[in-house]
């Protein structure tokens, strides 16, 4: 937070920024998804990634963990460029970066224990007792002392998303990755994962990085908020920002007003056709205004 | 007809490619075995004898129920076609090549194929389907190294096993229908089975096992690590993987067949 403090909102420190996007593409077959993607995240900050569904939020954290390898452009995690970088230091990185997955992602023939367990146990030589330890410190972290022994299957959708944090934590990353932490709770489990979230920054000092389309979860939690749309980023602010920008857009984000509610089928079918707008068309306007903003 | 034309050249294309990346994560799983250990990423046994149980050990009694009747079948046609024939002595010679050859391999692939390549693709896919493959990648395991090389390598152990379990099973139930019906010992009919057997015909079903279990772990594993679209998704993968498993060992034995018995 601190670090964030001294920039303006927009911007921040590029020499320590633990994650670095330059002139980041991505394409499905023909089909581009992600479109020049810059961004930064400084060290101990939350970022948020919002937008709306097909925006390419979920496809830019699958390139930001290394689950998808860009066409262009570059993704720096800690700085390990992770689209260059051989086995072993990525191998090396994965121990220093914790992702806690949108449906938890718990491997559902381990107990909770054993989940949390694993990365230990794969990546280090400790003993099973003192491993044991470093779960359960874990899992008090995230108030799910006593879980221990439950399997995937018998624990609720918060305890899941908990457990799958308690995981993430496990080797102490210096950066951290939640898909959508809030999807699929109700607002009062929400509500206590979010104050997970800055828990887990000022008691780690984690760096975090957070894909959500909640609003609320976005404000609470977000130092910055990086808007996705279509495939390209419309705008890098604080949440002040956010709440004041005057673009089209963000605005219906913030009021959850579906981009397309209120095209009429002759705008739809001129937008299909490329044909130019007649003039004084409000919605042909709009749409000007809102790219001109971007 | 160039739609038809089209979509056989996609089907090619595509079977081409999964062909490929069978044999990259065959690859892949012998790489692990071998180098995981030097990067202290092993292929963990604890991990493989747990698959041996569930492939090999959990499989013996439908396994021996399905040798048996094969056993008792063959030698039931066996008598009658050769009593035809008045050759009725023979039927312990044709009984032992068929069952040490052919049948037992082939019943125990085709057994392996239903009960535990079906339940691999179902497990596979299921983890793809809910993310587990990507936690894996991003804690930095490897999932051909941490999933599919302990049920390569269980199944490439317990296949054979089970297989001769299967000859043992066959070839005694066989003996108990042929001395009854040729009132003959059974020690003579185990001596009759042993004449008859040479070490090469022994070779030649277990061989042919140990790829049927390399085929099935592989189809398993491609159908899984390929697997989209939720439950539904999920039973598609699993079926199509049973299906493609049993055809592949069927082929693979005709071929293999072929090619040994040319020489």
């Amino acid at each position: 937070m601190a670090a964030v403090a001294q920039e303006t909102p927009t911007q921040t420190r590029t020499d320590d920024a633990v994650v670095r996007i330059q002139g980041l593409q991505a394409h499905y077959g023909a089909r581009q998804v992600l479109h020049d993607i810059e961004l930064t995240v400084a060290p101990g900050e939350i970022m948020v990634i919002m937008g709306g569904s097909g925006s390419g939020k979920s496809t830019l954290l699958r390139h930001l963990v290394g689950l998808m390898r860009p066409t262009a452009g570059s993704v720096e995690l800690l700085g390990v460029d992770i689209t260059r970088a051989p086995a072993l230091e990525m191998q090396r990185l994965r121990r220093r970066i914790g992702v806690a997955f949108q449906g938890g992602a718990l491997f559902s023939s381990m107990n909770v224990l054993d989940n949390i367990m694993l990365p230990l146990r794969e990546h280090t030589q400790l003993d099973r007792q003192t491993m044991e330890i470093m779960a359960r410190l874990k899992l008090e972290v995230v108030n799910l002392a006593g879980a221990e022994d439950l399997m995937p299957a018998e624990l609720s959708g918060g305890m899941v998303k908990r457990a799958a944090v308690a995981r993430a934590i496990v080797m102490d990353p210096a950066l951290l990755f939640f898909d959508e932490p809030s999807a699929g709770l109700d607002p009062a489990v929400s509500s206590a994962l979010d104050d997970l979230i800055l828990k887990l920054r000022e008691a780690m000092n984690m760096s975090i990085v957070v894909v959500t389309h909640e609003l609320e979860s976005a404000f609470k939690i977000a130092d910055r908020i990086t808007v996705l749309d279509q495939g390209r980023i419309l705008t890098v602010d604080d949440v002040a920002g956010i709440r004041r920008s005057d673009n089209a857009r963000i605005q219906n984000l913030l009021n959850r007003r579906a981009e397309n509610a209120e095209v009429d089928a002759e705008t739809y079918l001129r937008r299909l056709t490329g044909e130019a707008a007649p003039a004084g068309d409000p919605q042909a306007a709009g749409t000007k205004q809102d790219a001109g903003a971007v | 007809m160039q739609r038809v034309a089209e979509g056989i050249g996609k089907g090619v294309l595509r079977g081409a490619e999964e062909v490929g990346f069978a044999g990259a994560l065959f690859l892949e799983a012998v790489l692990w075995a071998v180098l995981g250990p030097t990067r202290r990423q092993p292929v963990r046994l604890a991990a493989v004898v747990a698959q041996m149980m569930q492939i090999g050990v959990e499989a013996l009694p439908i396994a021996s129920v399905l040798a048996a009747t094969i056993g008792m079948m063959l030698a039931i046609q066996s008598l009658y076609s050769l009593g035809l024939f008045g050759a009725e002595s023979f039927a312990t010679v044709g009984i032992a090549l068929s069952v040490v050859r052919e049948f037992a391999p082939l019943i125990v692939g085709i057994l392996v194929a239903g009960r535990s390549g079906s339940a691999l693709a179902a497990r596979f896919s299921t983890m793809m389907i809910n993310q587990e493959v990507d936690a894996l990648r991003v804690i930095g395991i490897s999932p051909v190294r941490f999933l599919i090389a302990p049920a390569l390598f269980a199944m490439m152990i317990m296949v054979p096993c089970l297989t001769m379990w299967a000859n043992i099973v066959a070839l005694s139930a066989a003996g108990l229908f042929v001395t009854a019906q040729l009132d003959i010992s059974l020690a003579a009919y185990f001596a009759d089975v042993v004449a008859a057997l040479s070490v090469n015909d022994l070779a030649h079903g277990l061989g042919k096992s140990v790829l049927f279990a390399a085929l099935v772990a592989l189809v398993s594993a491609v159908n899984g690590a390929l697997a989209d679209g939720g439950a539904e998704g999920v039973g598609r993968r699993t079926t199509r993987a049973v299906v493609q498993s049993i055809a592949a060992i069927i082929m693979v034995d005709m071929i293999f067949a072929f090619v040994v018995t040319a020489g």
